[in-house]
């Protein structure tokens, strides 16, 4: 067993998926020759040559457009999004057209692409360039979200997405690139839709997602200091969505708190929230209580963006108000 | 103002030699007169109600057949909702363009082998899919093309920019053919660019420009077989621009009396793409009236079996709403279905 930072995890993920199927192509901005401004894809040109590693003009409609075409017609194509801001400037092709390609033509046109991009705040990059932007993507039918948490489920879940037959907008928190974990060697393929319990407890529920995992984890040792005994769930994917999981752990506890990084208004948690107070409401000893972000742009200072992010501390303070009692 | 190339004038003369011999230009003639039966057909039934919104394409036939007719069945069609000619042309059936216009996403769906995109109702995203084809059939090495049909206002579009940039940058085997038929809805084409020509726009990207008479079938043949050729051998894009004019409104709920659109629509008339082919066919004796008769019968025919069989088909059902989502429904989606169908979502 090795160990893998989250940003290593990118590159091998990708170079388990073209090793394996000659139609997995690998196209963006700076990826190839420079290997990714975060160096998320290093090495992978000299492997498999600029044919199938290939840097593009800074064009992120024809980026996706171009997968969507290639997909289409035989390929399995990967695409980066230097960042999940930039979606904004080629939301037509992602939202009006990879999204709705299958459903237009009652299920002939298969689109199995992904398109990737650094998520996510933690890294100074301010307004333009730190968003959490899964709820976009989750907002729009036929995309499936995914946003690991860690070295092994990017890998896993890659390589997951990169098999499935539907579009996959793959979202990587850049704040954890540098993250470190024991992944082993071989083959590792993951599943979507299938969430992981990451620390088990009796008393309360914490779901959480991608950069607010590692956090939740942290607040959870703290309280385990204190008495409080938190079942941490790591979401994984949004679309699929690991409903039972999360039911399951709450009939369990009794008491779920979110934890978004996503600004407020209409973020996952609010979804997971609505589900659990449908299915189990009657489970419930406590009201149920989200933890965002607030309904702001990131500040680029790094005091303030660690202010405006959920931090461990601040999970903390808020999972001693919901209780064990 | 350059002039566009013509071949064959509006008298049906012939200003240089044929791309084609006479006996090809008779079953182009007769798919030009099948698809403007269409087109009045289609426009006819929107009116009874029994289309949604159509968008004709009266005056742009020889755009439509002409740029298709080089291609080989290997090749891409990537179109808008204005291009059902080229479409058909290519393989795609009227019974799927009928059912497109009734909302039926089964009219969606091109037949096994038939490579042609469902019709782009975004002016502008297709080019960048015909974009993606044509790379994924350079990797391949196939040496198939792509054809990408699309109107002037597309061309403001920032998908023009950034497709026709990857194709120039990659070489790719992919033909721009543009019908600049003077309007984007009430935008005329003088207050959509500034440029003299779109034609010229191709110089930015180093993809060669070229103009052409859209209306004249022969030179539009002649053009788009040359693009198809340059294409397929390895030397990258074309942009063709090919003038026309759009005969009737942008689609059947716009009133084109509005904006100054039909000022010029008896002098576009004079250039009929059907009516100096059907000229040209006459000096060469290879037109009469009996013929005439005889392939209007035939596109009646066509046309009316296509809407009858659309119109017999058993409508879809609401779990269909459902089920063309992902290749297996998520839980939630399940969850959603059963709603729809009046029961409970869980058990």
């Amino acid at each position: 067993m090795a160990e893998l930072t989250y940003r290593q995890a990118v590159a091998r993920g990708i170079a388990q998926e073209m090793d394996r199927d000659p139609t997995v192509y690998f196209i963006g901005e700076d990826v190839a020759a420079a290997g990714g401004v975060f160096k998320t894809t290093e090495g992978l040109q000299d492997r498999f040559g600029p044919e199938r590693v290939r840097d593009t003009p800074i064009s992120e409609e024809a980026i996706t457009g171009a997968v969507m075409g290639a997909a289409m017609n035989g390929l399995r194509p990967i695409a980066e999004i230097m960042f999940s801001d930039f979606f904004a400037t080629c939301w037509d092709i992602v939202a009006n057209q990879i999204a709705k390609a299958r459903y237009m033509t009652d299920g002939q046109i298969t689109l199995p692409l992904v398109i990737r991009a650094a998520n996510g705040g933690g890294a100074r990059f301010g307004a333009q360039h730190s968003q959490a932007m899964e709820n976009w993507a989750m907002a729009i039918p036929g995309l499936k979200v995914v946003a690991p948490s860690n070295a092994h489920d990017v890998v896993g879940l890659l390589a997951a997405s990169v098999r499935d037959d539907d579009p996959v907008v793959f979202l990587e928190q850049k704040s954890l690139y540098a993250s470190r974990q024991e992944v082993p060697e071989g083959e590792i393929v993951g599943e979507l839709g299938k969430a992981a319990v990451v620390r088990e407890g009796a008393d309360i529920t914490v779901v959480a997602l991608a950069a607010m995992v590692p956090r939740a984890l942290e607040a959870a040792e703290t309280l385990a200091g204190e008495g409080i005994d938190v079942e941490v769930v790591d979401l994984r994917s949004l679309v699929p969505l690991d409903v039972t999981t999360v039911l399951n752990s709450v009939v369990k506890t009794s008491r779920m708190v979110t934890v978004e990084e996503n600004p407020r208004l209409c973020g996952w948690g609010a979804e997971v929230t609505s589900i659990v107070t449908e299915e189990a409401f009657y489970d419930l000893d406590a009201p149920t209580l989200r933890i965002t972000t607030p309904h702001i742009p990131l500040p680029s200072a790094d005091t303030l963006e660690d202010l405006a992010m959920p931090s461990a501390e601040t999970i903390a303070s808020e999972l001693r108000r919901v209780g064990n009692g | 103002m350059p002039e566009p190339r013509t071949i064959l004038n509006e008298n049906g003369e012939l200003l240089a030699d044929s791309p084609l011999d006479l006996e090809t230009i008779q079953n182009l003639y007769e798919s030009m007169v099948i698809a403007r039966t269409y087109d009045h057909k289609a426009s006819a039934m929107q009116r009874q109600g029994r289309l949604a919104t159509y968008a004709q394409f009266e005056g742009q036939e020889a755009c439509q057949i002409g740029s298709v007719a080089p291609l080989e069945p290997r090749d891409w069609v990537a179109a808008t909702y204005r291009d059902a000619a080229a479409m058909w042309a290519h393989g795609y059936p009227w019974v799927n363009l009928v059912l497109g216009r009734t909302g039926d996403e089964r009219g969606g769906q091109a037949p096994e082998g038939v490579n042609v995109l469902p019709p782009s109702i975004t002016v502008g995203g297709h080019m960048i899919h015909a974009v993606g084809l044509a790379w994924a059939e350079q990797l391949k090495g196939t040496g198939a093309v792509a054809l990408t049909l699309f109107g002037d206002g597309a061309t403001s579009e920032g998908d023009f920019h950034e497709a026709m940039n990857f194709a120039g940058v990659y070489t790719l085997p992919v033909v721009f053919f543009c019908q600049n038929n003077g309007w984007a809805i009430s935008m005329p084409r003088d207050r959509q660019t500034a440029a003299e020509t779109i034609a010229s726009k191709g110089a930015g990207y180093g993809v060669p420009g070229v103009l052409v008479d859209g209306n004249d079938l022969l030179a539009v043949f002649a053009a788009t077989a040359e693009a198809v050729d340059r294409a397929r051998n390895g030397g990258g894009a074309t942009l063709i621009e090919a003038l026309t004019y759009r005969m009737g409104p942008h689609t059947t709920t716009d009133d084109p009396g509005r904006y100054g659109h039909t000022a010029a629509v008896g002098m576009w008339a004079e250039r009929d793409p059907l009516e100096r082919v059907r000229r040209y066919l006459e000096r060469n004796g290879r037109w009469d009236a009996d013929w005439e008769a005889g392939i209007e019968d035939h596109a009646h025919e066509i046309v009316e079996a296509a809407v009858a069989e659309a119109e017999a088909l058993p409508p879809l059902s609401s779990d269909e709403i459902f089920e063309a989502m992902f290749a297996e429904p998520t839980t939630q989606l399940r969850e959603q279905q059963r709603l729809a169908r009046g029961e409970r979502a869980h058990d």
